[in-house]
């Protein structure tokens, strides 16, 4: 089951930046563009798995640090001719604030408390 | 509604403008093309590996119909345009299609000459430019033995050795005593053609064909001496006459070709024409990379941008035949004014010729090894002054330091060879992706195998890779280079108008230079950064958000996501107490490995981002500040102890070092730089492999420039030779700001001093005293604002979102 919880203001995560999603699971990259559109992915590159978060965001699109790969943020897919895809999570913006969308288990079973108390 | 436009001419220079054009805007047109042949797009310069049996028709599809569809456009294939009705803007083909046009595009490609001598017109006489050609040789090759090719040039060549592979028994005909004699002299010519004997193949040299004789079909060919050779196939491969039949007849200005300007507009407004029927500033072209160039001017203006302009191209040439190494580009005959340096071993079979004017290189011939074909035909398009290097040119890059590779005979090569080390891409790898994929250029061959795209030490083998896979059609690397797909503007344009204009921000840049996207790339952002902030010291306000994580981090990442950090030691000298502040530290964040780097210091490494503010704080107490070890900034100072300690010491170059290290900390450049200062010639703080090293003497101090440890092994050249620590110091400063100004982004100053010359440096930073001055004054004003330690103010809460996740479930 996956549910939508609430991570903070937009404005928390600067414009063409990212911010990470600390999850028993592994960390989600939450991207915000230009324009305000928020996405959403595993903080892994297809590639060798490095942190997205740390690229540099231009239009819909973020570079890896490791070595340059550019992963489409609306898919989560690596633009050709590299291959693979980032696991993209559900994220909306309500009233300024970002939800996003993960398994409640994940956030539950080992963490319940801590999501409680935020 | 759409505009139309309608392609006559469905091969490569039409389709991509296509291409081109569909990039830039996609839904301006309603495009319709007409194509004589009943194929899509094919790529046509490897026909010649068709023919030698190592490729299939399928194989060298570029377009398939499919892609026609895809991008809805309407294809008539196996239709010849027959007329152009400019008044009623309507082509009609031989079949009474029409079409109606807002823009017509003619690509109309080139034909075979024909020697018009008596049975030219005999069956079983044919030329090599399309698939029917080739289809009708391998037919032939199985029911007929001897083969005659009349013409000794590069496509002469490619047809004899494709028949002679598929078993005929060939002689080539040539009019002239030198083959390729638009490509090569005649020794390089000699060296050919004995290697081609080699494989069998006969030459009539200086043979003036007569007649084509047979009755019903082709039985011999008999020559102006009256002797005569018997022939089952003959093949005219003499040349090729751009194709303007239909523009003529249309009533537009023709000459050798369809007239052009720099836009490739006809001298109808509403037409325009690119590829071999094209006749630009009096050049018509012949190969494919300049057919490409033209397409992506063409385009720009059928999208109605209207800036880009195509001012001619220069050409190289390579010969596609398996095992033959061969390169040739410009005047490489050479005239009274201009003089050749030549090297020549026949044993080898090797021949290297270089043509110099004014210190310039005119042209190039290669036979044999050719690994340097590109970077002498770099040199000629750029008009490098060669003075500097001219003693060791003959010997070609490697010799000015490039220890890397040994091998440099590609042809000889097999396919299992290793080219790139890097992400072990083997030589058959790339040339299967470069003829199943349709690549062309360096950067496809980047993006498709990764070869090349790390350190690229392995640029000059790839791009021979390409060259001889593709022949004379390679596309080198655009002479004008754009920084990135954002825009068409170079590296040095971009950069003049950001100082002519005042432009202050990236977007202001973006804006005034129209750049394509919203925002930009990972390209051309972080440099755009470095430009603004070189441009407007202490104006600029620096975008973290354009810089690589390093940079924005202020700290290494590694392959695990976490960081290294390198404090700043002095010159290299430390002392017990900075030493325990670092070993506190390593205790208190659980450092797990800790390293002596190479540049006399001393790396934390696995540390967790979240904790980096917090170790710098510590650091920082300690009096340490950032050792800018992640960043294209001044890196380290590595010393010797020099006179303090040394017996063999002249001067104090710690002392020195420390100098030049507290005047430049902090400081950004185009790449990495790093210096080094040595107390005598013995040089053990091996500065003649530095940026910039200094090597004291007994009455002073001498100047190096321009060396490279990493990738590309490059020793310094000799700057000059200096007195005082004073002027080592002022020296240095004015050499540094030099190369922030002019080096492009990503450019170290070695390839920066190549491109420009040491000439050129030396009479900036030596022989201009008030330019010196000014120099330096430039760059200690951009370090009144450079010098603020970025640890510090992080430990002080700069950029804490930066730092810290935005939220931790668990």
């Amino acid at each position: 089951m996956s549910e939508w919880f609430e991570i903070g203001a937009m404005t928390d995560i600067p414009r063409l930046g990212s911010r990470v999603v600390r999850t028993a699971h592994g960390d989600i990259a939450v991207f915000r563009t230009a324009t305000d559109t928020i996405f959403a992915l595993t903080d892994k590159c297809p590639h060798k798995g490095g942190p997205l978060s740390q690229g540099i965001v231009f239009g819909e699109y973020v570079a890896c640090p490791l070595h340059n790969w550019v992963i489409e943020l609306e898919s989560g897919e690596a633009v050709a001719p590299d291959k693979g895809c980032a696991h993209r999570h559900p994220v909306k913006v309500e009233d300024g604030l970002v939800f996003l969308k993960v398994r409640s288990a994940v956030v539950n079973i080992a963490d319940y408390s801590v999501v409680a108390q935020a | 509604m759409k505009r139309k436009l309608v392609l006559v001419g469905n091969g490569m220079a039409g389709v991509r403008t296509l291409e081109e054009l569909l990039k830039l805007a996609p839904d301006m047109y309603d495009i319709t093309v007409f194509g004589a042949e009943p194929y899509g797009n094919y790529n046509r310069i490897l026909l010649s590996p068709v023919l030698a049996g190592e490729k299939t028709v399928d194989d060298i599809m570029l377009n398939d119909l499919r892609w026609y569809a895809d991008n809805g456009i309407i294809l008539h294939t196996g239709k010849t345009v027959e007329q152009i009705n400019r008044a009623r803007r309507e082509v009609v083909a031989t079949d009474g299609t029409t079409a109606s046009y807002d823009y017509l595009l003619l690509a109309t490609g080139s034909n075979p000459f024909i020697i018009p001598v008596p049975g030219h017109q005999l069956p079983g006489v044919i030329t090599f430019r399309d698939i029917h050609d080739v289809n009708f040789m391998l037919d032939a090759a199985k029911t007929h033995k001897s083969a005659v090719v009349i013409g000794g040039g590069l496509l002469g060549l490619e047809a004899a050795y494709g028949l002679q592979k598929l078993g005929m028994d060939v002689t080539v005909v040539h009019l002239l005593d030198t083959l390729m004699e638009r490509q090569l002299d005649k020794p390089s010519a000699d060296l050919l053609r004995r290697s081609l004997e080699g494989r069998g193949l006969k030459f009539l040299m200086q043979a003036q064909t007569d007649a084509i004789v047979g009755d019903d079909h082709v039985a011999g060919v008999r020559f102006k001496d009256g002797s005569e050779i018997p022939a089952d196939l003959v093949v005219m491969a003499v040349g090729i006459r751009p194709n303007f039949a239909l523009a003529k007849q249309a009533g537009l200005h023709c000459e050798r070709g369809i007239v052009v300007n720099d836009t490739m507009q006809t001298y109808d407004p509403r037409i325009y024409a690119v590829g071999e029927c094209v006749q630009h500033r009096g050049i018509a072209y012949g190969l494919v990379a300049p057919l490409f160039e033209q397409g992506k001017v063409c385009a720009n203006h059928l999208a109605h941008l209207g800036y880009a302009r195509y001012e001619g191209s220069v050409t190289s040439t390579k010969l596609k035949v398996t095992g033959i190494d061969l390169f040739s580009a410009g005047d490489f005959n050479g005239d009274a004014t201009s003089e050749d340096i030549i090297y020549k071993d026949p044993g080898a079979g090797i021949y290297k010729k270089l043509v110099i004017k004014d210190n310039r290189i005119k042209g190039a011939v290669l036979y044999g090894d050719t690994i340097d074909g590109s970077w002498y035909f770099d040199l000629m398009r750029n008009e490098t002054d060669i003075s500097d290097i001219r003693e060791d040119l003959l010997f070609g890059q490697s010799h000015l330091g490039d220890s890397g590779h040994g091998e440099n005979r590609i042809a000889a090569m097999a396919d299992s060879a290793e080219i790139c080390g890097c992400n072990g891409v083997c030589k058959g790898t790339i040339v299967n992706a470069i003829t199943t994929n349709g690549l062309f250029t360096l950067e496809d061959v980047r993006a498709h195998t990764k070869a090349s795209a790390s350190c690229g030490s392995c640029t000059g083998l790839v791009e021979q890779l390409l060259a001889s896979t593709l022949g004379s059609d390679y596309s080198q690397t655009p002479k004008k280079k754009s920084m990135c797909s954002c825009t068409d503007f170079t590296h040095d344009e971009t950069r003049k108008a950001i100082t002519d204009s005042s432009l202050k921000t990236i977007p202001q840049v973006m804006e005034f230079l129209e750049w394509r996207t919203p925002d930009g790339c990972h390209q051309c952002r972080p440099a755009l950064n470095f430009y603004l902030l070189c441009a407007w010291p202490g104006e600029y306000q620096d975008d973290s958000k354009s810089r690589f994580i390093n940079e924005r981090a202020h700290a290494n990442i590694q392959k695990d996501g976490t960081y290294s950090v390198v404090p700043r030691i002095w010159g290299g000298v430390t002392n017990a107490a900075e030493l325990r502040a670092i070993a506190d530290v390593a205790d208190k964040y659980n450092v797990p490995t800790v390293k002596i780097t190479g540049g006399q210091r001393i790396d934390l490494l696995g540390v967790k981002k979240e904790d980096l503010p917090k170790m710098w704080g510590d650091l920082s107490r300690a009096g340490f500040v950032s050792g800018h070890a992640y960043g294209k900034s001044l890196r380290t100072v590595k010393t010797c102890v020099g006179s303090e300690w040394c017996r063999f010491g002249t001067q104090d170059s710690t002392t020195m070092g420390i100098k030049m290290e507290r005047m430049a900390w902090g400081s950004w450049t185009p790449h990495k730089f790093k210096m080094a200062v040595s107390g005598c010639p013995r040089n053990c703080a091996e500065a003649t492999i530095k940026d910039l090293g200094v090597v004291a003497v007994d009455s002073g101090w001498e100047l190096h420039v321009g060396g490279n440890g990493g990738v590309k092994i490059r020793a310094t050249d000799f700057l000059c030779k200096v007195e005082t620590m004073e002027q080592v110091l002022d020296y240095t400063a004015a050499f540094m700001q030099l190369y922030r100004e002019e080096g492009r982004y990503l450019e170290r100053t070695a390839p920066w001093i190549e491109r420009v010359g040491l000439s050129y440096v030396k009479q900036r930073v030596v022989d201009d005293a008030a330019g010196r001055m000014q120099l330096a004054g430039r760059f200690h004003e951009s370090q009144k604002t450079a010098q603020i330690d970025p640890w510090a103010e992080r430990a002080e809460g700069m950029d804490h979102a930066e730092f810290v996740p935005m939220k931790k479930f668990g």
